[in-house]
């Protein structure tokens, strides 16, 4: 009694892909399940905790309780697209050096979010950091090192937006 | 096992500096792979059918009609793995699957796999389980007056016992009630702790491949491999020789995964009948019902101190409702007692603490393990007492500071111990002279101190060998690989391993390859509990290290003509101590090595002291080779017309014995407080009552509902490290990974009595219990600032006289 399965076309880390998967699938289950992008985590499987944020059209987004299909013609970003070939995205850098992920489990969540607040800003005040974040839960770090990470990154990429302005 | 002298810090080239961990880039790309990310060629997935009764009798189960759906590979029942399993050797009380009873909502019953989840999830509505419903015990103390007119929980051990008893302990040092009766002052509290559970974000999951032809192998997200190497193997009656249990990363634990669950046992014998590997990935609802978190504790505490402060007499009467199986239960129930001896002196002390069996999910340990609960009482004791006898609570923990190199008045022994210091640091930090009971009513701070142990020096089953071990080798490449079976969980374990080689060795960090979670592979470690791995793997890891670059330093003397202790090793070269000119890349320096010993590699190994604690029956529990010490102060602010308290500050000073990495050790210190911090004002583990219906039914399985604090509720850290250098931790390392949990809870009280003059001797601080608490205290004309120690009130809102019980 195999469920009833269609063919959905993704834009995933803009990548076209298309996957067969069931009608019920949300976005979580065709990324880990369908495309093997595993990077997205499952911690509640209904829109609690955050470890499955993604990034849909430039902004965070519960993959796990959003339906495959709606996600059809979006933009998709996941924690495996950060990064480019120059190398880590300087948020991925910036929570390595500040051990901002310890078991790292809700980190591909909250890099997707702190991603797109690091879009808007890349000076945000500690206030900006703690709401753009305020929907991924971490139980390791008591959020400090995280807060530290974002702050840092978002220096980082100011000096390299000044440097690219003055042409390096 | 080598043992030698500390190195100084300016000895040392990478240790206590602040590091990257080896793994870090890959949580933070999505590379790392955790237990659920992986996918075997022709995988079953698995779902396990759990009881709606907290206590029913099994009459009769059908499977038939799920077994013949199509796409289903494998049913299994409680009778298919009839052996019962338990962390403890001698409380194994639980099957992997239920055979003739259920003991609470969520007790498994059975188990099927299938070609995919959806279809596995449908299966079981096919399982067709006759009940018969059985009185269940949900309260504690209704366990206790249980007289077997109705089934106990489980079957009285002797004939005529309370089947509802797990453990009792009373243990007496010292005269106590002689003692408390020549007190001065006696201060006595009732006091409760709710239950909370660990919440890691990661669901448990666990995946079974049998070979068909004998091989076993299981991967679990837990943090004991070890443990259930030998539990697959004695429950499922196979050779542990052809088990392998395969550990990946663990996205965090807590305490939660440290133990077996159904799940491993199901993915092995569904795996063993269908001849295919099976998936059982846990549903947040099920983490919550697998639990084995904080238990519930109800505590009676009469302390006794002199007129000058000087604690005398400690009494204590714990009940802890430990749900529906032992899990670590005779542990917690002497933890409970046995870890309250430090960081102060008293001359005398007992404790009674019985655990007692209810129908709800088995609780277990959770980051501080035990002591938690009755840590949160004897400092809010504590902070009572010094207002009795006009001290400021700082001064009255220094009077009764119980120094290094003694021993606690039941035999713990205590070496190094950097409490004073850490009361200095949080003290000056939080500027606490200026601030207590000098804050403006409705805001206040609070201060607590707690010690920790560095692991345990007993192992769980009884043997004599080493606690950890770890296996090294140097290659002519100049890497070197650490084969380590220690539990990454995320406080770094991995990581501590590769500094600790690169240190000894000489090699650039990025050198050093940790090969881990694989009892294929590598040596036994115990696992990650009782803030075990840092003291225990990192003292192996440097027997092994200094085993191989005792190597190195011989052969490079040998070529230079020179003494092998004039011949260091740092940042990827070999020199000479006298002439650090003359220098050869390490690369170099491990040929000749190899060319003069052979391959080379090393084991290390360290095993605990024994026979240094007490020798009375229980004193091997809480006996430790070391200990930590830890101080808080919390600063809140209270609405006393809403009951919201607001934890602005949480300064955190913690003696770890001597910081490995910095970044990790202040990573600890806020993860703990930060989950001390949700316990205090948020965290309820609860369940319905007869009266709403669905007795015993978990409250809010879910984490919308069991409410763990986001970034907007918590409060800001400062952590402070002091360092005491211990004698026997590696480099002087000891545990930063559940100390600074404990005194959270206890200061963020004393906290808010300094703030409006209540106390708060229940937990949690949520609005509903503050308001309570703030209403009966504005009935009494209790609210106001207390206080200043001397009697002086300092704000005009300070009440004159509160209630509070005492004795003497």
């Amino acid at each position: 009694m195999p469920a009833v399965t269609q063919i959905v076309r993704l834009t995933v880390n803009g990548d076209l892909r298309e996957v067969g998967v069931p009608m019920h699938f949300t976005l979580l289950e065709a990324l880990r399940y369908g495309l093997g992008l595993t990077g997205s985590k499952q911690g509640c499987d209904k829109g609690d905790c955050g470890a499955c944020t993604v990034i849909l059209d430039g902004r965070p987004t519960l993959s796990c309780i959003t339906p495959v299909f709606e996600a059809e013609g979006h933009a998709i970003v996941t924690v495996e697209g950060l990064a480019d070939v120059e190398g880590p995205h300087p948020l991925q850098d910036a929570f390595d050096l500040h051990g901002a992920a310890q078991c790292g489990f809700c980190t591909p969540g909250i890099l997707c979010s702190a991603a797109v607040l690091l879009e808007k800003t890349t000076s945000p005040s500690r206030t900006e950091i703690k709401e753009a974040l305020s929907g991924n839960l971490c139980r390791c770090t008591g959020y400090s090192k995280i807060y530290d990470a974002v702050a840092s990154a978002g220096q980082r990429l100011q000096v390299e937006a000044q440097l690219g302005e003055s042409g390096r | 096992m080598i043992r030698k002298p500390h190195k100084d810090k300016s000895d040392l080239t990478l240790i206590g500096t602040p590091m990257r961990k080896i793994e870090g880039l890959d949580k933070a790309t999505g590379r790392a792979l955790f237990t659920d990310d992986i996918v075997l060629p022709g995988m079953l997935h698995g779902k396990i059918l759990r009881s709606p009764h907290p206590h029913a009798r099994i009459v009769a189960i059908d499977v038939s009609e799920a077994e013949a759906l199509e796409g289903v590979h494998a049913v299994i029942t409680g009778g298919d793995i009839p052996i019962k399993y338990g962390i403890i050797p001698w409380t194994a009380d639980e099957y992997p699957l239920c055979i003739d009873r259920v003991r609470y909502i969520g007790d498994a019953v059975a188990a099927v796999a299938a070609v995919d989840e959806d279809l596995a999830i449908r299966a079981l509505e096919f399982i067709h389980v006759e009940y018969e419903e059985l009185p269940a015990f949900l309260d504690p103390y209704e366990s206790l007056a249980a007289d077997g007119s109705t089934p106990y929980v489980h079957e009285p051990k002797k004939e005529g016992g309370n089947g509802n008893v797990t453990k009792q302990v009373c243990l007496e040092f010292g005269e106590v009630d002689d003692v408390m009766a020549g007190s001065d002052i006696v201060v006595e509290g009732e006091y409760f702790f709710e239950g909370s559970t660990h919440a890691a974000i990661e669901p448990h999951c666990a995946i079974g491949l049998w070979d068909g032809v004998g091989k076993l192998t299981v991967w679990s997200a837990t943090q004991v491999p070890h443990y259930l190497h030998r539990e697959l193997a004695r429950v499922l009656e196979l050779d542990p020789a052809r088990i392998r249990v395969i550990q990946p990363l663990v996205g965090g634990a807590f305490g939660g995964k440290s133990e077996p669950f159904d799940l491993e046992f199901c993915v092995a014998k569904l795996s063993m009948l269908a001849a295919r590997p099976v998936k059982i990935l846990y549903t947040r609802e099920e983490v919550f019902y697998a639990h084995r978190g904080r238990h519930p504790f109800h505590m009676n505490y009469r302390m006794g101190c002199t007129e000058e402060g000087k604690l005398t007499s400690v009494n204590a009467e714990i009940v802890l409702d430990g749900g529906a199986y032992a899990s670590f239960g005779l542990v917690t129930t002497y933890y409970a007692g046995q870890l309250l001896c430090a960081p102060y002196s008293m001359s005398a002390y007992r404790f009674d603490s019985t655990r007692v069996y209810t129908n709800k999910p088995a609780c277990g340990p959770k980051r501080g393990h035990g002591s938690v609960q009755p840590r949160f009482a004897f400092e809010v004791q504590i902070d009572k007492l010094a207002e009795r006898v006009d001290l400021d609570p700082f001064e009255f923990r220094r009077r009764n500071f119980i120094g290094s190199n003694t021993r606690t008045v039941n035999q713990l022994r205590i070496t190094s111990n950097g409490f004073l210091e850490c009361l200095e640091s949080v003290e000056r930090a939080s500027r606490w002279r200026r601030k207590f009971r000098q804050l403006p009513f409705g805001r206040g701070v609070g201060v607590a101190g707690s010690t920790y142990i560095s692991g345990t020096n007993y192992p769980i089953y009884p043997n004599d060998m080493p606690h950890s071990g770890v296996q090294m080798q140097v290659d002519r490449s100049g890497r070197v690989s650490v084969f380590s079976g220690a539990s990454e969980i995320g406080q770094g374990c991995d990581s501590m391993v590769a500094y600790i080689a690169a240190e000894e060795l000489g090699v650039p960090l990025e050198y050093v390859r940790v090969l881990r979670g694989d009892t294929d592979f590598t040596p036994v470690d115990l696992g990650a509990y009782s803030s075990r791995v840092t003291f225990m793997l990192g003292n192996a890891a440097i027997d092994a290290a200094t085993k191989l670059r005792e190597m190195v330093q011989q052969a490079v003397a040998g070529e230079w003509k020179i003494e092998a202790n004039e011949v260091l090793l740092a940042g990827g070269i070999a020199m000479w101590a006298s002439d650090t000119e003359r220098q050869m890349p390490i690369r170099e320096a491990f040929n000749l090595a190899e060319a003069r010993f052979g391959t080379l590699g090393a084991t290390g190994w360290y095993n605990t002291p024994k026979d240094v604690h007490g020798d009375y029956r229980g004193g091997t529990i809480g006996a430790s080779p070391a200990y930590s010490f830890t101080a808080h102060v919390a600063e809140v602010e209270v609405d006393v017309e809403t009951g919201v308290v607001e934890v602005e500050k949480i300064w955190v000073a913690h003696d770890c014995g001597r910081a490995l990495n910095p970044v990790l050790v202040e990573g600890q210190m806020e993860g703990s407080a930060y989950m001390g911090f949700g316990e205090a004002l948020m965290e309820e583990q609860i369940f319905k009552s007869p009266e709403q219906g669905r007795a015993g039914l978990h409250n809010a399985p879910s984490l919308l509902d069991y409410r763990i604090p986001t970034s907007l509720d918590t409060p800001e850290f400062e952590s402070l490290i002091v360092e005491s250098i211990d004698p026997e931790g590696p480099y002087g390392a000891k545990e930063a990974g559940e100390g600074p949990l404990h005194p959270s809870i206890p200061a963020i009280a004393n906290a808010i009595y300094d703030a409006i003059g209540v106390r708060m001797d229940k937990l949690p601080f949520s609005p509903p219990n503050m308001w309570r608490a703030i209403e009966e205290a504005r009935e009494v004309g209790a609210l106001g600032k207390p206080a200043f120690p001397g009697g002086l009130p300092v704000t005009p809102e300070a009440a004159p006289a509160r209630s509070m019980s005492s004795g003497s």
